[in-house]
């Protein structure tokens, strides 16, 4: 199942809607890094509200994501990790480090608006 | 029951099993029960008051409960099942435990009603020595294990019990307290076991998200002592809570937690500590944006008003 | 209550199917949300792993009623290559397919039992539990 990818302003809103295999993770990998460019965002959500579990390939990809698209000039957040799923997660040792997180989409708009802006200004 | 009425045909049966042999005592034991229901459950019950057990009950009380134990104890000992008195024994142990029914009086009344048992059987055939002695042969292992299906039944509500209240006991020692829009405090006393410290973590982690907190201040300053074990529950909860967009701040460690902490080598490099409780709500407010200042030091205090 | 489901693996669907038919055995076997999802995981890193190395094999969910407690029990049978080094496997960051290496290692943290028998050409069966915390 495709995951929809959404432009607002400057940023990608990845929403995921229902359990993913992993070969919808890789394609939802390659679509964002490819978008990022074409598009030029400077942003990325990824909104996993609806993800009962996140296994190591689940994060692993979550984790390339956030550094393939920074790469290309983006900055990624992950929001929406439900509190069961991010206890599993810890108990698995998978802590998504160095990716940025937030409670839902609206903290998630709000961190890289801030973020964006941080950076846009110190250039 | 028809052996009842001729017990010398119960020799050669024995000949042929010993089982049945048993069967067929068991069921002229019963029929004796049966028989005299009313007069051994009064004796019974008579016995209980005079031993002073079950006080916290009235005498219709026991008298009550000693029928119901009366009519399952000769059920288990005609049909040899003991679901039935294993789910009866439950159910009473749970109405009387709230009582304050210990259980040395729980065993006291089941011994008791073998003993009143024992001293009829021994009344009605202390003519027939050896055919008493059959009886009691049969008789004695299905008692004892009547009496232990009951202990077992309540000592194990008891603890169903007990485990239920720490339960609970847990749940209020670990409120999560917001202080400001965002800001939730844990504050931890007393022992953290995996148990408690599971608990804690998902009690935290599902008020970050109602309560849409940004920033958490755990203080552990009421926690005397911390092992490895429960040292990585710390840093999974501070990683879990990171996971849902939330800062932790640890406030409060001892001396003794820190010594402990570098000694053993938990990885603490994630963790954002802060001294004392107040400071670590400052470095949460700092966080948060908010700037405390005293009144006196506004700009234009009356301009204000 | 003795329920089981059992869920061949040889496609990432698969995998999927296995980790939500073994939460919905969780669920109706009384375990709290934290632990449905804990197991999911488990079953999740587990199916992977089977068709990583294996390729293809299956994973059976079954409830489990002992005396004075209920749980699950996942067992995931495979007619791979197996592990020649069932111990290292177990180490945190081993992984010989490029992963994160949790797979075995981090379902064996999630999980209250677990067992691994593996043998070089005679395939793998990973057998884990997990009991519902007090009755």
């Amino acid at each position: 199942m495709e995951v929809p990818i959404l432009k607002q302003g400057h940023f990608l809103i990845a929403s995921i809607q229902s359990a993913l295999t992993d070969a919808d993770l890789s394609q939802l990998r390659e679509a964002l890094v490819l978008r990022v460019g074409k598009l030029r965002a400077r942003g990325v959500i990824v909104d996993v509200t609806a993800l009962d579990v996140m296994d190591s390939f689940a994060v692993r990809t979550l984790r390339d994501i956030a550094h393939m698209t920074r790469l290309r000039g983006a900055e990624t957040v992950i929001v929406g990790i439900q509190p069961e799923v991010a206890f599993a997660m810890v108990q698995l040792g998978l802590t998504l480090k160095g990716v940025a997180t937030a409670l839902d989409l609206e903290e998630g708009l709000a961190f890289l608006d801030r973020f964006t802006k941080e950076r846009f200004e110190r250039a | 029951m028809a052996a009842k009425q001729s017990p010398s045909v119960v020799s050669p049966e024995r000949q042929t099993g010993a089982g049945a042999d048993i069967a067929a005592l068991l069921r002229e034991l019963v029929a004796h029960l049966r028989q005299n229901r009313t007069q051994l459950r009064e004796e019974w019950a008579r016995r209980i008051t005079r031993a002073q057990l079950l006080t916290a009950m009235t005498e219709e009380e026991i008298f009550a409960e000693a029928t119901s134990v009366y009519d399952n104890y000769v059920e288990a000992l005609e049909t040899g099942t003991f679901e039935a008195l294993q789910a009866y024994a439950r159910n009473l142990s749970e109405r009387i435990i709230p009582r304050g029914v210990e259980t040395h009086e729980v065993v006291g009344i089941v011994l008791l009603l073998r003993d009143v048992l024992a001293r009829s059987l021994f009344a009605k055939y202390h003519e027939d020595f050896e055919k008493l002695n059959r009886i009691l042969d049969a008789y004695e292992p299905a008692a004892n294990r009547i009496a232990n299906t009951v202990a077992v039944g309540f000592v194990q509500e008891r603890e169903r019990i007990i485990r239920q209240q720490q339960e609970a006991i847990r749940e209020l020692s670990t409120p999560v307290l917001q202080v400001r829009e965002r800001l939730l405090i844990l504050p931890i006393i007393g022992v953290i076991d995996p148990q408690r410290a599971r608990q804690l973590t998902e009690q935290l982690l599902r008020a970050i998200r109602t309560n849409r907190a940004k920033v958490v201040v755990i203080d552990i300053t009421g926690v005397a002592a911390m092992d490895a074990n429960v040292a990585n529950h710390l840093v999974q909860t501070v990683e879990a809570a990171r996971l849902l967009g939330a800062t932790v701040i640890v406030t409060g460690l001892s001396p003794e937690i820190a010594q402990t902490l570098v000694t053993i080598g938990v990885d603490l490099s994630e963790m954002a500590t802060v001294g004392d409780l107040q400071g670590g709500i400052e470095e949460a407010e700092r966080l948060l944006g908010y700037k405390v200042v005293l009144q006196s030091e506004l700009p234009h205090p009356a301009t204000k008003a | 209550m003795r329920e089981e489901t059992l869920q061949p693996v040889s496609s990432d669907v698969d995998i999927v199917s296995a980790r939500q038919k073994g939460r919905e055995l969780a669920a109706k076997a009384g375990f709290s949300e934290g632990d449905q999802t804990v197991i999911a995981a488990a079953i999740s890193e587990i199916a992977r792993n089977i068709l990583m190395y294996a390729k293809r094999g299956e994973v059976s969910v079954t409830l489990a009623n002992s005396e004075d407690r209920i749980g699950v029990i996942v067992v995931a049978r495979d007619q791979g290559p197996g592990i020649s080094d069932v111990a290292r496997a177990l180490q945190d960051g081993y992984s010989t397919s490029g992963g994160l290496g949790l797979g075995l290692p981090g379902a064996r943290r999630l999980m209250d039992e677990f067992e691994i028998h593996s043998a070089p050409g005679q395939g793998t069966t990973v057998t884990m539990k997990k009991w519902r915390r007090s009755a």
